[in-house]
């Protein structure tokens, strides 16, 4: 029952794809308008980072750099954008309260306008990858192709997250402050900065396989790195994705005629 | 046919403070159990509607009449599917459109030609049938080259007349208004009167809340007086602004 009301709201958000489109461009162009570069300056600071933390972090463990730069880039790439789609899918009612209280548009629309906005600055920040590639001298192999359905299971992930978080936030307006500060402890606990491979084995299991964020890191990042991808990741991030899709379900449907009254 | 159904709709909005709205509040209330619960239970709650009925049918001209705060914007919000009753059942068969803030959703740093886009969007409209639009709006506007400079650089009116221009495209089985819009000069005036004349005259059923008595005699073949979100008064225009204007 709540289940097929909040698939209903889906779907005709889904409809709106136009209104998505052009709300997520929007939001993009007016964060960057009259500057010259635009949300390249995002690509540019993305850039410097990853080539900061490569030079010092690179010394420190003493990894190889065409290992470890590389891994270092698309890590932090895609953490910046799990990370931004999280702490923003918290606030993604909040922040449309405006249109919310004014037009009937199926609510899922402003979750997707948040996912949408945060993929195309991901497209602008992706470009780094393949300069990194080229500098370190290592090619993309075939396995590549893989991280596109890993990224779109990552996306569906990401989407249900979005979502709860946003039906939560409206209610209880401290959970924002909790998440992000969470974020930036997985941030430490995922290996992003620091390569897997390097944990002792015991402290491993539990630090890597209890860790959904590094599933779903790996399942886009393993094949772009030329590995093939393990099962034990995809598994994760498909169990994660069916039981977080009920759960979100069934709490949107119930409340989402709700959220205007929360906001 | 668009019709609307309304059976003991009520709308109360509930008034969370601060306090009330942090999960540690929630936390303590479940750890320290009944003794803040009253508390709880005491909530405020703002009754905006209380048990409203009726049905409109197509070719309702409907005037909403009542003082500020007496629940006409709430109805209209519930009408057009932003608010779900708390309780009771609102059916509302029919597309709907609504003129109720015209200006909504207009960036200022985009250009007119781009807010066409994106009110047309907010509107339910897709990109390709505002395309199709997109002349016509800027014709009628009469915007001439203003049209690719950035909103914040309109006067007032040159914003209203965009704002007027594209929202008018719409031609929905029920339209909602507050209050009747007259915008621009005298040419321009004219012709948006004409223009929302034709928008009214092509829907099924018009909803408008009003404080004239001209418009509403004028327009409307069915009064609803509300007060404190109840209806006071449901009849025939000349005898309810009668008992509501006292002349």
């Amino acid at each position: 029952m709540f289940i097929v009301n909040a698939l209903a709201d889906i779907a005709t958000a889904l409809k709106r794809y136009s209104l998505v489109g052009t709300l997520g461009w929007q939001d993009v162009r007016q964060r960057y308008r009259r500057s010259s570069l635009g949300p390249f300056w995002l690509t540019i600071s993305m850039g410097v980072m990853i080539g900061t933390i490569g030079i010092v972090f690179g010394q420190i463990f003493k990894s190889p750099t065409d290992e470890f730069l590389p891994f270092l880039a698309i890590g932090l790439i895609l953490w910046g954008f799990i990370s931004t789609v999280i702490t923003e899918g918290c606030t993604s009612f909040i922040a449309a309260d405006a249109v919310i209280k004014q037009l009937p548009i199926p609510l899922t629309v402003h979750v997707f306008r948040q996912l949408w906005r945060n993929m195309i600055i991901l497209a602008h920040n992706i470009v780094i990858f393949p300069l990194v590639l080229i500098a370190v001298g290592k090619p993309l192999t075939w396995d590549a192709f893989l991280a596109i359905p890993g990224f779109l299971l990552l996306l569906l992930n990401l989407t249900w997250i979005s979502l709860l978080l946003g039906v939560l936030c409206a209610r209880y307006r401290d959970i924002p402050q909790i998440i992000s500060s969470l974020m930036q402890v997985i941030f430490y606990l995922t290996p992003i900065m620091w390569l897997p491979s390097l944990l002792p084995q015991r402290a491993g299991t539990y630090m890597l396989t209890m860790n959904p964020f590094y599933h779903l890191l790996e399942i886009v990042r393993d094949p772009l790195l030329g590995h093939a991808p393990d099962a034990q990741n995809w598994l994760a991030s498909l169990a994660l994705a069916i039981v977080g899709w009920l759960v979100t379900l069934m709490l949107y449907g119930r409340y989402r005629r709700r959220i205007a009254y929360w906001l | 046919m668009a019709t609307i159904n309304f059976d003991q709709v009520c709308v109360d909005f509930p008034i969370y403070n601060a306090s009330a709205r942090s999960l540690k509040k929630r936390l303590f209330q479940v750890a320290t159990g009944g003794q803040i619960s009253a508390d709880q239970s005491g909530r405020v709650v703002i009754r905006a509607l209380e048990n409203l009925s009726f049905n409109l049918n197509h070719g309702d001209r409907v005037g909403l009449l009542g003082h500020n705060g007496a629940g006409k914007s709430t109805l209209l919000r519930v009408l057009s599917g932003v608010y779900a009753p708390s309780s009771g059942t609102a059916k509302i068969d029919g597309e709907i459109g609504s003129l109720i803030d015209i200006g909504f959703g207009i960036d200022a740093e985009s250009t007119g030609r781009e807010n066409i886009f994106l009110r047309g969007a907010l509107l339910g409209l897709d990109r390709a049938s505002i395309k199709d639009k997109v002349e016509e709006i800027i014709e009628f506007s009469e915007l001439g080259d203003f049209i690719d400079m950035p909103i914040r650089t309109y006067s007032a009116g040159m914003h209203l007349r965009l704002a007027f221009s594209v929202s008018t495209v719409i031609r929905p089985e029920i339209l909602l208004m507050d209050e009747w819009l007259s915008v621009g000069d005298e040419g321009f005036k004219a012709r948006a009167e004409q223009r929302l004349n034709e928008l009214v005259a092509s829907t099924s059923i018009l909803v408008i809340a009003s404080h004239s008595k001209d418009l509403i005699c004028h327009t409307c073949n069915r009064v609803l007086w509300l007060e404190h979100g109840r209806i006071k008064m449901d009849g025939a225009p000349q005898e309810v602004t009668q008992a509501y204007f006292g002349y």
